[in-house]
């Protein structure tokens, strides 16, 4: 490990997949070859003007992109102070970001010859779009999603069932997205010849963080072209929710090298700062090893991961992409941490001001959008990535506000019922 | 040399081959593993394997995760194994090696681990999850050491590959007979024994073979072309019985498992 301060740069990961110190590659053996074979053929496709043509052609035509870049006045006046704009990629097809990256990873599949997808899920987001862009490649799909969160994100479990994809509950462990990776990697492990694992954040073994990274760039690039049309200028602070990171990592990283340009990533800061409370590695962990990557992770003395906890299943995960230890190292990004109940008021917050139910991850990026937006004045201008939107959350919202005994809510027994 | 060295080195003067089980330490508690460590030395096992329990073992297999999550669930810490290792090793011969991940060494620190390890008389690590690209940092520390850090081939590996991977290892080289985790196996892939015969060509390394091994017909057929075979979940299932039935008598059976392996050892080794 090295102990310069590099300053963040757009030039990585290195061929080991080193965002500085981060990153690399520790997995078991048999998995290498398919990983070199992988980015072997990610750098190939990369410079394939075919392949980018399909790939913008799905984008474009399949997804509905762009999407749109939107000024939430009534939401900026609600906070009390900067503008706030939303970019819009709850309005993507199948609902949130992860679909910029499972078409880009179902072509990849395709060109490598690879007959059989799995994928991982949390808020069964990833695992809809994978089963989404299986369907459309005629790939079969397992989805290995925890049964924890099976419970809490049913509507997107039927949704894959529909689609074509086979979910698998697991059941070791803190049946969550963590143990999801896990039940993937070992499924990897023993059919990794003919089978592409499309894993749905920032996070993995090199090249994972990279490709998905790349792909999800679409968000960040569009957004602040979108801004230079729109405002005329490059947005005073862009603010996303990390759990893995996938949706912050593709809406910074064409925004690095504008060093005017405030980056806010923002955890899961779940019910509290005590250990097993919170979703915040880069907040309250430290660099270790868990799924394939060096990185921040929520570890206990013993190297042993530590049970988290959010009420967004998309973001209860103990570790991140590489890339945000890079960026936290250098002092790029700053990583805050939102927690449940301030999480919800944003996610109110929109609902009522602007008629948009975001997901329950977004809502952290949302509430946190607000704090910061409030100390600022009307000619700054907040940018925030709206990554998913929140219908598929519905029913678990109103179970937390039953809980809370919340009156102002419909009644949760409504919601599961009659539609 | 190495303890593991000098371990090969008198095998092979005498035309024997090893026998590794694995045992995963604190399940369900560690001073069970103490005695089932001390059976498999006194049936004649000639290295023992220690799984260092570990929250998210990508590489294993439902009898072996289930083993870690009950030593863990039972609160096994890291220096209660090494204590247990410590007082157990000065009562055997039989050299003993951890299976660890390099999670659980970056968390120790890798100095502090080898170091550790070492004054609780443990010969060597298996990293399961330290490719050889990442592994220069512990193998420095290691070779400087005289601790061997055994590395891993498998039936993906590109051969260019397997030979930086055996230039690097040291101690033993593990063959991985299948594409996959671990766990017991009816039948191994046929091609084993071509590409360990391949690998011996290739390097002067003993070369020990596991998972999926766990019956003595795959010793026999095996251990022709091996100068070690490493037998885990079979021995991890037998181990599970100790919370449900008397320990003796788990004991006993353990080691029963482990006379009837090596027999079918040896029958291939005179």
């Amino acid at each position: 490990m090295t102990d310069s301060s590099p300053t963040a740069t757009k030039h990585v990961p290195d061929a080991a997949g080193r965002f500085g110190d981060f990153g690399g590659r520790y997995v078991p053996e048999t998995l290498t070859r398919a990983l070199d074979e992988l980015a072997q053929e990610y750098e190939k496709a990369k410079r394939d003007p075919t392949f980018q043509e399909e790939l913008d052609d799905l984008l474009h035509n399949y997804v509905g992109r762009p999407s749109p870049l939107y000024h939430a006045r009534r939401l900026s006046e609600e906070a009390g102070g900067a503008q706030i704009w939303l970019k819009r990629e709850d309005l993507n097809h199948t609902g949130a970001h992860k679909i910029n990256n499972t078409l880009g990873q179902a072509l990849l599949t395709q060109r490598m010859g690879k007959q059989r997808v799995i994928a991982e899920t949390g808020a069964g987001q990833h695992g809809v779009a994978s089963a989404t862009a299986c369907a459309r490649f005629g790939l079969p799909c397992v989805v290995y999603m925890g049964a924890e969160d099976i419970r809490r994100q049913a509507p997107n479990v039927f949704s894959m069932k529909l689609l074509g994809a086979e979910v698998r509950a697991v059941e070791t462990g803190s049946r969550t997205l963590r143990d999801a990776i896990n039940e993937a990697m070992r499924d990897w492990m023993s059919s990794v010849e003919t089978t592409h694992y499309i894993i749905g954040s920032v996070v993995g073994p090199h090249p994972f963080p990279m490709i998905v990274r790349d792909f999800q760039a679409v968000i960040g690039t569009e957004a602040r072209a979108q801004m230079l049309a729109r405002v005329g200028r490059l947005p005073d602070c862009v603010v996303a929710c990390v759990g893995g990171g996938s949706n912050a990592a593709g809406m910074f990283y064409p925004f690095v090298e504008d060093q005017g340009v405030e980056l806010v990533g923002v955890e899961a800061g779940g019910l509290g700062a005590e250990p097993g409370q919170h979703a915040s590695p880069l907040t309250f962990g430290s660099p270790g090893v868990l799924h394939g990557s060096y990185s921040y992770v929520m570890q206990d003395e013993d190297g042993q991961t530590c049970d988290v906890h959010s009420m967004s299943a998309g973001l209860d995960y103990p570790g991140v992409g590489p890339e945000h230890s890079f960026w936290k190292a250098t002092g790029r990004v700053e990583y805050t941490s939102c927690q449940d109940g301030a999480a919800m008021r944003g996610f109110d917050a929109l609902a009522r001001n602007e008629g948009i139910l975001p997901a329950l991850e977004s809502s952290h990026a949302i509430a946190q959008a607000m704090e910061i937006a409030a100390k600022r004045g009307p000619d700054e201008v907040v940018l925030v990535c709206l990554s998913g939107r929140g219908d598929k959350d519905a029913n678990e919202i109103a179970r937390l506000k039953q809980a809370d005994g919340d009156e102002a809510t419909p009644a949760a027994n409504g919601a599961g019922a009659g539609d | 040399m190495s303890v593991i060295d000098q371990l090969f080195t008198e095998l092979k003067q005498h035309g024997r081959k090893a026998l590794m089980p694995f045992v995963t330490a604190g399940d369900p508690d560690i001073e069970f593993t103490a005695n089932v460590i001390q059976e498999l030395a006194s049936r004649g096992a000639t290295m023992c394997e220690v799984g260092i329990p570990y929250s998210d073992p990508i590489a294993d297999g439902p009898v072996i995760q289930a083993s870690y999550t009950r030593a863990l669930d039972n609160r096994v810490k890291l220096a209660q194994i090494l204590a247990m290792l410590e007082d157990t090793t000065g009562k055997i011969a039989m050299p003993i090696v951890t299976m660890v991940s390099y999670a659980i060494i970056h968390r120790h620190g890798l100095e502090k681990y080898v170091a550790d390890a070492k004054a609780a008389g443990v010969a060597g690590a298996i990293v399961p999850d330290l490719l050889v690209e990442e592994a220069g940092p512990l193998a420095e520390i290691c070779g400087r050491e005289d601790f061997s850090l055994i590395q891993l081939v498998t039936p993906t590996t590109p051969r260019e590959r397997a030979l930086r991977i055996a230039e690097s290892s040291t101690g033993f080289l593990y063959y991985v007979s299948v594409t996959g985790i671990t766990g017991e196996r009816q039948a191994l892939p046929a091609e084993v024994s071509e590409n360990v015969g391949w690998l011996r060509s290739q390097t002067d390394l003993p070369i020990c073979i596991g998972f999926g091994i766990s019956q003595p017909e795959h010793v026999r057929t095996l251990a022709p072309v091996a100068d070690g075979l490493i037998v885990g979940s079979a021995f991890v299932r037998r181990m599970a019985a100790a919370s449900e039935r008397p320990r003796e008598a788990v004991l006993a059976e353990i080691g029963d498992f482990a006379a009837r392996l090596i027999e079918a050892l040896e029958e291939t080794t005179t």
